[in-house]
């Protein structure tokens, strides 16, 4: 018996459903399309052109470097994905500057994506002799027990340079505060605005928005990846220009989606 | 194979999962409910293992080394007693277990989420220094924003509550929204990658 489409798809979401196809289909385009996938210059990130310099402060002072992906996300996130592909970058770097690298984490399965990540990026480089799984450590769940973990990890081992990259919530300040009184250097970035501002204040760079996602395209130069950044702006051309026609629309014969807005 | 067959299952399960929630039949429901709780709850009670294995692993090879021998003796002994308080007493309101975690555990939950007023106020000090136009302006809105929120500023300056609100409902949130939808297309596009298979970092192989 056949079933009606009605019954498969929830009309609430319809327009979500419309909008994440037409995005996927620019992502597609860009990526797959032999032209769209020419050469794209990404305007410098001040975040990621530090990472280079954190990392061989960390060498030269020959203290260790943290990273973190903070308490609030799961490795289902993408910015906890974000994170890790800024993690294998700094892992390879690390790796062949014999420049000691922690990785605490409040979530097992991500300690163990973490361990896979950092061993690769060692392997690749051919130092796997230097890779040490327990700096990539499972610390607590609790938000506050990992918050003191880290936070404790920071007072004793004193690294020389800090990455607070990921979902972060209450936690955010603690440890940036404490880094910042470390004096290490520090590059933090999430997709929580709230804790942004925290981040802003107490880290020496931070990557806002959309520049962690951005992040594995401008480390590795990837074409395919990069391609995928430039469907970020196309889609943002067209939310702005979505959003002065309905404004127009709005301020001229009223508004035509009534049924959509909020109670 | 390696690398093949982890990629082909998060592309099937990423493109069940997208479709499923547009989906409001009850078929789709269950397999929301089958792969997101179900499975999940699986998953994350074996990796579970695997950290507490790995944490009491890291913990007694830097006490051989004497690495802050003290802290990792307590947080061991942490680690060891409540499951088995739990396995003596239970877990019921009045047993060692609730205990402990009501004296011992949320008093030290507490007093770190207590840090964090302190780390407010030197953060703050540091942020409002108006060493620059924009930096000026920021210290402007913030000092309104903190007058209108107390008690005494509110009372003593009629517009005040007004503006600060006006600065929280419009540039606030104007450039709050603005992150927010690059945030959202750099998850999107990130998924994207994951299902595509172009962004395999997470594989830990080469990108």
């Amino acid at each position: 018996m056949l079933v009606p489409l009605t019954a498969w798809i929830e009309p609430d979401r319809l327009p979500i459903l419309i909008a994440a196809i037409i995005a996927t289909a620019i992502v597609l385009y860009t990526t797959y399309h032999r032209r769209s996938r020419d050469r794209y210059r990404m305007r410098p990130i001040q975040g990621l052109q530090a990472v280079e310099d954190a990392i061989g402060r960390a060498t030269e002072m020959a203290r260790p470097l943290l990273f973190t992906p903070g308490w609030g996300g799961d490795i289902q996130r993408p910015t906890t994905i974000a994170a890790l592909n800024i993690l294998s970058h700094v892992a390879e770097k690390t790796s062949r500057y014999d420049c000691r690298l922690l990785f605490p984490t409040h979530d097992p399965v991500i300690m163990s994506v973490a361990q896979e990540v950092g061993r690769e990026a060692y392997i690749r480089t051919g130092h796997s002799d230097r890779f040490q799984a327990d700096d990539f450590a499972y610390v607590s769940s609790s938000q506050f027990g990992y918050a003191a973990a880290v936070e404790g990890m920071i007072a004793r081992e004193n690294p020389a340079s800090v990455f607070l990259l990921g979902t972060f919530e209450a936690e955010s300040l603690i440890l940036a505060e404490v880094g910042n009184a470390s004096g290490a250097i520090q590059i933090a970035g999430t997709d929580s605005t709230i804790q942004l501002a925290f981040f802003i204040v107490a880290c020496d760079y931070t990557l806002i928005g959309e520049e962690l996602f951005a992040a594995s395209a401008y480390l590795s130069q990837d074409p395919a990846i990069l391609a995928s950044v430039r469907a970020q702006d196309i889609m943002k051309v067209l939310i702005v220009i979505a959003i002065l026609t309905l404004l127009i629309i709005a301020s001229t014969v009223g508004w035509p989606l009534e049924s959509l807005s909020a109670p | 194979m390696r690398r093949k067959l982890p990629q082909i299952i998060v592309a099937a399960v990423g493109l069940i999962m997208f479709l499923v929630y547009f989906s409001g039949h009850p078929t789709a429901q269950r397999v929301n409910q089958t792969i997101l709780v179900d499975y999940w709850q699986i998953i994350f009670a074996f990796t579970l293992i695997v950290g507490v294995i790995g944490f009491a692993r890291s913990n007694l090879q830097q006490i051989q080394r004497g690495d802050g021998r003290f802290f990792r003796i307590v947080s061991l002994v942490g680690l060891v007693s409540m499951p088995i308080l739990a396995l003596i007493g239970g877990i019921n309101a009045g047993s060692p277990f609730v205990w402990m975690f009501d004296h011992v555990q949320a008093p030290m939950q507490a007093t770190v989420f207590a840090l964090l007023a302190f780390f407010v106020a030197s953060a703050a000090l540091r942020g409002f220094r108006a060493r620059s136009v924009p930096a000026a302006i920021l210290l402007l809105a913030a000092t309104i924003t903190l007058l209108a929120r107390s008690d005494v500023g509110g009372a003593t300056i009629a517009w005040l509550p007004e503006t600060a609100e006006w600065i929280r409902a419009h540039p606030s949130m104007a450039a709050r929204r603005a992150i927010l939808i690059g945030i959202g297309l750099g998850s999107l596009t990130t998924s994207l990658r994951i299902l595509i298979g172009i962004e395999r970092t997470w594989l830990g192989s080469e990108r």
